[in-house]
């Protein structure tokens, strides 16, 4: 791998520059010994597939995390960034996909939230200078608006120029975007970089993190490539093409140790999704799902993969289209889905799969309680029998079946949240990101009760970010982008780059 | 791999669970109270003074026991005084006019499980947080009883009625019997069937229990209409005790009925708590309010002496429970 430097005609030296940062969460190194600089007036793309460790270098740049090793030079001098305030010192802001503006307030007091000019009287605000103050940062980004107006009230575009505006009045040097583009009109893109542009004029540097091809060539000076956590390349766009860069970003390893079990045929159609649409963003999406599958289901994080599972369950309403399980059409809440034989292993297990001051046996069961129980009358004993034998078959390592599901790993809650599945005796299993958050060694087990499942006659839907995941594991693969089904792929087809390229934007 | 995130050391009480724990040391409480209360007035220890806090204990526990299920579900029924009041006069109306117990009785019952549906409607269809929902049907009730009262008072009930309340069978107030078969009854719906095991993991995690399959609406539907049925059979004892019904029987209601859940040791927060709880916490709200009567403290005192009784039990709850997690 090639870690030749690329000079800057902008300015020899760095606005900031990180050498060596690593940052590990538990199970994962996100981020391993990354180095780059950004430079005044430069729009420096930050590039990679989900999980790369954009997010964690965007975290450690604003604060929100500090790195575990590594240094950090402003102006080449070495500082420390331990907390949002020092990050805000040295001039660096984020802005996030969501805003972290405060709908009821205006533009003006959120421009200046936290930091209002006191008025004469102590307690008070000094009205007429913090709309004046304000109007000045406008005109200064070129956003011709009144001050006062409530920010609920404006679109995602102009509410980006508050969240801009807020960080310029902060004498903010290094902006950091993440897919600022991702969900503005044509006409609001165009006013966006034509703002990038006079910022980059007046020596601001920008840390943008795209998606979008397009944009990456037409905006970037520089582009640094991540993958795995760790910096593959750094490039100048006139030294590369679209498919040497997804190149670049695919290529991850993976250690598996079980082998997945192809059925030479696929069984009859258990799921047929036809022009289903909701409100939630998806549009005419077309999947099917037969016995003995594991269908992939990927797309970047937001191009509606969970949107998709959701809608099937039904713990979105629907707006248009047919689900089909087994030959009869599906509608309703998720006990009607589940009832069915549908089951949800949702991305959130803890805010969404589990009760966590539950004890693991009463997890277990809650899905099945009715099919346990026809009498509807509980028997403690029998619901204990049962979850003892789920813990013994999907080994489930916990004390007793009385412990609090919290206080299990990741790994052993995800088996929680999929035995009550089993218990339920579901036959379409739907998993989100069924390996978040979970050490190595246990996602190979996951994944060889996956297959075992569909072995044994069950069919999945598997949504996951890790491409190679989804080669390494699934028949086939659907492949979202915007709401939509942007193209499918067949056993033989399935490598990440095909993955990458059908995800990304080539307009 | 190492599975177990975290080995927490096995607390001192690790020979019950933790809800079993929480209950042995209310009764323990409960009985500690008896004992400083018959040291200090030996009156206290007379049959009938104890079959008067039995009396009075199961009054608020019928509104406490339907209430404890709707904060099972981390929810709260503040409309409970003022559906007994309305509950009661309409009874009250009904066997003035009829002269039949029985359909008074019914009405009675009826009247607190349609609040309560209705209640359950505002929840769940209507997405209203059940604190603002029973706020405003309590305001609604009131209004509603007050115009339907006109001042007035409906009074002198059957003789046969007025047992309900105030009878005796086998030396026993019959509300005293009412009070074991709804304990025994409510214990068994929270505990041994799947519609109870439903509401306590709705009460856990809602969100986890509708992705679940669990029919979440449903349930609450189902929880608040009970609350209200409870509250309906409460203005039957009350209207059967006092032998009259007037408008404003029920203010004086729904808070103890609230403290009592609370003092149970059922978790605003939901899915933490049991029906037995609550009867223990209507047990020692209503001896610490005896006590004071026997020991001639002057009454302006019990309001201040209830809030720190429960703030003083949540709290130790709350300790016990971070601990335990």
């Amino acid at each position: 791998m090639s870690d030749r430097a690329v000079g800057t005609a902008v300015s020899p030296v760095p606005l900031l520059e990180l050498r060596g940062i690593s940052k590990t969460f538990p199970g994962v190194k996100a981020l391993d010994d990354v180095s780059f600089a950004i430079y005044p007036g430069e729009v420096h793309m930050l590039l990679g597939e989900n999980g790369a460790g954009k997010s964690s270098l965007m975290k450690i740049l604003c604060g929100a995390y500090t790195a575990d090793a590594g240094e950090v030079y402003a102006k080449g001098e070495k500082v420390a960034i331990t907390s949002t305030a020092d990050a805000q010192t040295l001039g660096i802001a984020v802005i996030f996909q969501e805003f972290s503006l405060v709908p009821f307030l205006d533009i003006a007091q959120n421009i200046f939230l936290g930091r209002e000019p006191k008025g004469r009287l102590p307690g008070t605000i000094d009205r007429r200078r913090i709309l004046r103050d304000a109007k000045r940062v406008l005109d200064g980004i070129g956003f011709d608006i009144d001050p006062s107006v409530i920010v609920d009230t404006l679109g995602v575009a102009q509410q980006q120029m508050v969240e801009i505006a807020k960080a310029i009045s902060q004498d903010a040097r290094i902006l950091v975007m993440d897919e600022p583009t991702a969900a503005l009109s044509d006409r609001e893109v165009e006013l966006l970089f034509a703002l990038i542009a006079r910022l980059k004029a007046d020596g601001v540097a920008i840390v943008y993190i795209s998606h979008r091809m397009a944009e990456v060539f037409a905006l970037g000076d520089r582009i640094t490539v991540l993958r795995d956590g760790r910096r593959i390349d750094q490039v100048r766009p006139a030294d590369v093409t679209p498919d040497q860069l997804v190149r670049m970003m695919v290529g991850r390893t993976i250690d598996m140790t079980y082998p997945r079990h192809f059925a030479e045929q696929p069984g009859e159609l258990v799921l047929q999704v036809k022009g289903l649409s909701a409100l939630t963003g998806i549009s005419g999406i077309d999947i099917e799902v037969r016995r003995g599958e594991i269908v992939g289901l990927c797309g970047l994080v937001g191009s509606g993969r969970t949107e998709v599972a959701r809608a099937i369950f039904g713990a979105d309403p629907v707006t248009t289209g047919e689900i089909i399980l087994d030959g009869k059409p599906i509608s309703g809440e998720p006990d009607i889905a589940a009832r069915r034989g549908i089951a949800l292993i949702p991305e959130s297990r803890k805010s969404e799969g589990l009760a966590l001051l539950r004890s693991v046996g009463d997890n277990l069961v809650v899905s099945a309680l009715k099919k346990l129980f026809p009498s509807r009358l509980y028997d403690p004993n029998s619901a204990q029998r049962t979850a003892d034998g789920l813990i013994r078959q999907l080994r489930i390592a916990t004390p007793s079946a009385r412990q609090m599901v919290g206080l299990l790993s990741g790994g052993n809650q995800q088996k929680v949240v999929i035995g009550k599945w089993l218990a339920a005796g579901a036959k379409l299993f739907i998993f989100d990101e069924p390996t978040r958050g979970i050490d190595v060694g246990a996602k190979s087990e996951i994944f060889a009760l996956i297959d075992r499942l569909v072995a044994e006659g069950a069919a999945a839907l598997m949504i996951s970010s890790e491409q190679i995941e989804i080669c390494h594991v699934c028949d086939r693969a659907y492949v979202m982008r915007d709401g939509r089904v942007a193209g499918h792929l067949a056993r033989s087809e399935l490598t990440e780059e095909n993955i990458v390229r059908l995800g990304m934007h080539h307009e | 791999m190492s599975d177990i995130a975290k080995d927490a050391p096995p607390p001192p009480w690790s020979f019950l669970s933790h809800n079993a724990a929480q209950l042995f040391y209310r009764l323990l409480a409960a009985l500690l109270i008896c004992i400083v209360l018959s040291i200090a007035n030996e009156s206290f220890l007379s049959l009938g003074n104890i079959l008067n806090v039995l009396r009075q204990a199961s009054l608020t526990f019928f509104i406490a026991s339907g209430l404890t299920l709707v904060v099972l579900t981390a929810g709260l029924d503040l409309s409970v005084g003022a559906n007994v009041a309305l509950s009661a006069c309409l009874a009250g109306t009904v066997i003035h006019q009829t002269g039949s117990p029985v359909l008074g009785i019914l009405t009675g019952l009826v009247a607190g499980g349609t609040v309560g549906l209705m209640n359950g409607v505002m929840v769940t269809a209507m997405r209203i947080p059940s604190f603002i929902a029973t706020y405003g049907m309590l305001w609604v009730l009131n209004g509603v009883t007050y115009w339907y009262m006109a001042g007035e008072t409906i009074h002198g009930f059957p003789a046969g009625f007025r047992q309900i309340g105030s009878g005796y069978f086998l030396g026993l107030p019959i509300p005293v019997y009412l009070l074991l078969v709804f304990l025994a009854i409510g214990t068994l719906f929270a505990q041994r069937t799947v519609w109870g095991q439903e509401i306590y993991a709705i009460g856990a995690n809602p969100v986890a229990a509708r992705l679940s399959g669990i029919p979440v609406s449903r349930r609450l539907l189902l929880v608040y209409t009970v609350s209200g049925t409870m509250a309906g059979l409460a203005s039957i004892i009350f209207l059967s005790r006092l032998n009259s019904a007037e408008a404003d029987i029920g203010e004086s209601l729904t808070l103890p009925a609230i403290a009592a859940v609370l003092i149970g040791g059922t978790s605003l927060f939901g899915g933490v708590g049991t029906i037995f709880g609550t009867f223990v916490g209507a047990l020692i709200l209503t001896l610490v309010l005896n006590g004071m009567n026997l020991l001639s403290i002057n009454a302006n005192w019990q309001p201040l002496v209830t809030g720190i009784i429960v703030i003083i039990a949540v709290w130790l709850d709350m300790k016990t429970r971070r601990g335990a997690t």
